[in-house]
């Protein structure tokens, strides 16, 4: 692979040769990829391609699958994540994740935004409350929800759910923000307003977002990735990618001809 | 087509008529035929349902003499007296506390070691040869007969501990028989927490046992409580394990701490059945104990039912 | 970005560095050893059974083990188990006799023919029937179904096999009944439709495709309720007395493994005697019996998961 930039002051993630397996099967070869800070990174490709593999070791939430096995390096702010010396809990509340089907946990809205502090030892309720009224502002959730804070979180609507995820994520205020396909459980509105938020929340992190859709890789990112079979084929800005790839297959890709 | 018909010679219109005929007879004998098949599909349909019948009958009449044997029996005098070998002062006071104190037992040890066991299991345990020997294990030691189970506790809890007919034997003996209950029901309910909650859990950073004690317990909770009070009501109406570590039939005293002896609800019932062959009372103070029993039962039931309708989280 | 959020992730990140992971090392340690409790009792119940069992059987010569005299607290004791492995097997069959048929078809009228309602209010009924315990059933034995049999058939004892087998076999008719049922509602609804689409009554595909198909699942629900016979004991221990005669005759008392059990130990068997030990030997001979029924019935019925 060609396309990585130098620009180590702003790297946030910088993949190297990475290798992934389960079992016997080989599910991502050999990817190289940088990641700059304040960016929106759009990775896509066709099912089975390894995008969702991938997002999952920037977090290594990928070794809880068991008879994974990993080789290359990936390094965040020039550190090795698989390095020994990095604790898993730490590396996640930097690089936090928002999944694909909204998972809130059964509990109050609350709860659910002032779970990652309260874990992570926070106890001073003013000041839990204070984070959770600032990640459900960031999450553009507070006004719909600050009358009803002590309901059920699966009292939401699906959207809202998946805004209310995006709030736990920020309350442990990460760097990274991944997103596997955030809105492919959504309809086009709460969608349409995942996608605002994503422009608005690039300003303060770094975005890796999975998406099946072209339409939204080519609104929101700034970067895309095209992963086909395990490879990272293409890895560009989002304009060239969608007007003039490099490859034959991205550009069938994102024509809709295959995928 | 008269050309036709004319060719036909007469011997062969004979035969066409005996084809017809046999045609009407074979629509006749089939009408018959599925007239029959439905007659014998009504009729074993009903007779099946006398099976369901009988069962529901036999469960009525079993209620029905328990209660009206009690009545006259069962009242304040007799919830609150002491036993007693004259019939209408006995009262079974001590004994209901002997099974309470008896639960005291169950329901921390089945507690403690059902759901860690769970846990183990679901959680923590590799997918691999000690898990699935445990599995085996549990599923067989819950088919062992329960005297059995008083066998082991006499050898080991009232002999070797040295522990007698105590509290705590009978307890840590009913303790180890209903165990595989709270533990296959823990199980269902663990393994009932979408997965999805643990990943979203660990991708906040939580370690293994902030994700089971914050995110699994709570979300299980209400279906390991409600195994927990069937199990318990499994324990609190079985007799036989407890017979064989020789519990008194006759204790005036009101048990005071694990140590004591005791008698429980079900010992009672026993021995008050096995003496109405001398006393014909004793069929009414056992019949009034059931209801007892019974009642307590019900209650257990209600609760775990409460439980599971109204705290259970759908996903 | 405020510097509150800053504080917020620099606290966060110090609690995580700073946080000693004692408990995260424990725990599983916990688990495994409390897990391990029950694999425990399988040994200890395994050990002291054939502990005593070998001491009783180092006593006592097989040819008196396999004869028909058992007389364990006469003079000249004698231990021949035959009468008790007799009695458990004649009431196990009583049960069986009731059990089977009635669970069975009760069971094809709730999975073939009731209507959702009927199946909806009956199940939970039949589930109280499974729940009562054991010991009311034996007293519902002996105070009820023994006088209503002796006024039928008036040379049937006091305490007599026949009313604890009836009974047993009622209180085995809803484990019967829900298992075959979960058999029988495995059958794929596809093959019930072909043959109901060919014109078949509902009894029909009860017979020719239901049963058939589900006849692993049915079997294994009758294994179990002879194991689950076998080690039942208050019924039995009630009603059918302790009479330790070597007899067919149903109407007479006679002793199943598991009263002998009840009997022998709430009448003081003096530990270290030949008596006390060979509870343990019955006890073995009981769980091996009870094994071999599971054992069997968890090979039938993988077979028929497989079949699908």
């Amino acid at each position: 692979m060609t396309n990585r930039i130098h620009e180590t002051d702003r790297m946030v993630f910088d993949v190297k040769g990475l290798n992934l397996w389960y079992d016997q099967e080989q599910a991502l070869k050999d990817i190289n990829i940088a990641m700059e800070k304040n960016r929106v990174t759009a990775i896509i490709g066709p099912s089975g391609c390894g995008k969702s593999t991938f997002i999952k070791t920037l977090n290594r939430m990928v070794e809880n699958i068991p008879s994974v096995r990993i080789t290359g390096e990936i390094l965040y702010h020039q550190q090795n994540i698989f390095e020994k010396t990095i604790s898993v809990e730490e590396l996640r509340t930097m690089v936090g994740m928002v999944f694909q089907k909204p998972n809130p946990f059964p509990k109050s809205i609350y709860e659910n935004v002032v779970f990652g502090p309260k874990i992570h030892g926070i106890k001073d309720k003013n000041l839990l409350m204070e984070i959770a009224e600032n990640s459900l502002k960031r999450a553009a959730l507070w006004d719909e929800v600050k009358d009803r804070l002590k309901k059920n979180a699966l009292g939401l609507s699906g959207g809202q759910q998946q805004r209310l995820c995006i709030a736990r994520a920020l309350a442990v205020n990460p760097d990274v923000l991944l997103m596997d396909e955030p809105t492919s459980a959504l309809d086009p509105i709460a969608t349409g307003k995942i996608e605002d938020l994503v422009l608005e929340l690039k300003k303060d992190y770094t975005i890796v977002i999975v998406t099946h859709s072209m339409q939204q890789a080519a609104r929101i990112s700034d970067k895309t990735a095209f992963f086909l079979t395990g490879e990272l084929l293409e890895f560009d800005d989002t304009k060239r990618i969608f007007s003039n790839p490099k490859h034959r297959k991205t550009e069938d890709y994102v024509t809709g001809r295959f995928g | 087509m008269n050309y036709q018909m004319e060719s036909i010679k007469p011997k062969e219109v004979a035969h066409m008529k005996v084809k017809e005929k046999n045609k009407m007879l074979k629509i006749e004998t089939d009408k018959k035929r599925l007239k029959k098949r439905l007659f014998l599909n009504q009729l074993f349909k009903n007779l099946f349902s006398l099976s369901v019948i009988f069962a529901l009958v036999v469960l009525g009449i079993l209620f029905y003499r328990i209660i009206a044997d009690s009545i006259g029996w069962l009242n304040i005098k007799f919830i609150t007296g002491n036993l007693s070998i004259f019939p209408e002062k006995a009262g079974i006071y001590g004994v209901i506390i002997g099974s309470v104190w008896l639960m005291s037992i169950v329901v921390p040890v089945t507690m403690i070691l059902g759901v860690s066991t769970a846990i183990y299991l679901e959680e923590y345990a590799h997918k691999g040869n000690i898990q699935m020997f445990i599995k085996v294990n549990i599923s067989n030691l819950a088919s062992v007969p329960s005297v059995i189970f008083g066998l082991l506790g006499l050898a080991v809890f009232s002999r070797l501990f040295n522990l007698g007919s105590s509290i705590l034997a009978g307890g840590l003996t009913m303790s180890l028989l209903v165990l595989p209950i709270v533990v296959v029901s823990s199980q269902e309910a663990i393994k009932a927490v979408p997965s999805y909650l643990r990943e979203a859990s660990y991708a906040m950073g939580a370690d293994k046992w902030t994700t089971v004690r914050r995110v699994v317990l709570p979300v299980a909770l209400p279906g390991i409580l409600t195994g927990a009070i069937l199990s318990l009501s499994r324990a609190i109406g079985e007799t036989a394990p407890l017979v064989v570590l020789g519990i008194p039939a006759l204790l005036l005293r009101v048990p005071s701490s694990v140590m004591d002896n005791f008698t429980a609800l079900p010992i009672q019932i026993y021995y008050w059945t096995l003496d109405t062959v001398l006393t014909a009372e004793y069929a009414n103070l056992a019949a009034a104990t059931i209801v007892v029993l019974l009642l307590i039962l019900f209650i257990m039931n209600s609760v775990a039912i409460v439980i599971r309708n109204k705290f259970e989280v759908k996903f | 970005m405020s510097d509150r959020e800053i504080d917020v992730r620099e606290i966060i990140q110090n609690n995580i560095r700073n946080k000693k992971d004692i408990v995260n090392k424990i725990m599983p340690v916990f688990f495994f050893v409390m897990a391990s409790v029950s694999v425990l009792t399988t040994v200890g119940i395994i050990v002291t059974l054939v502990v005593d069992a070998y001491k009783f059987f180092s006593a006592v010569g097989i040819s008196e083990i396999f004869s028909t005299r058992l007389a364990p607290l006469r003079a000249d004791p004698s231990f021949g188990i035959l009468p008790l492995i007799n009695g458990t097997i004649i009431i196990t069959a009583i049960a069986m006799l009731v059990a089977i048929p009635l669970g069975l078809t009760a069971a094809l009228y709730l999975s073939q023919f009731a209507s959702q309602r009927v199946r909806k209010t009956v199940k939970p009924i039949l589930e109280v029937l499974a729940g009562i315990p054991t010991i009311v059933y034996g007293f519902f034995a002996y105070t009820f179904v023994t006088p209503l049999l002796m006024s039928l058939i008036p040379a049937l004892e006091s305490k007599n096999a026949l009313s604890p087998g009836i009974v047993m076999g009622i209180m085995i008719i809803p484990l019967v009944a829900s298992l075959s049922e979960d058999a029988m509602n495995a059958v794929p609804e596809i093959l019930k439709e072909g043959s109901l689409a060919l014109g078949s009554t509902k009894l029909e595909v009860a017979f020719k495709v239901v049963i058939p198909s589900a006849i692993s699942g049915i079997i294994a629900s009758f294994v179990l309720a002879i194991s689950r016979a076998i080690g039942e004991t208050m019924i039995v221990t009630i009603a059918s007395g302790s009479s330790k005669a070597f007899t067919f005759d149903i109407t007479k008392s006679m002793q199943t493994m598991t009263s002998y059990i009840v009997e022998f130990t709430s009448g003081d068997a003096g530990s270290g005697t030949t008596g006390y030990y060979s509870l343990y030997a019955v006890g073995l001979i009981l769980l091996l019996f009870t094994l071999v029924m599971n054992l069997i019935a968890q090979y039938i019925s993988r077979k028929y998961r497989e079949e699908y």
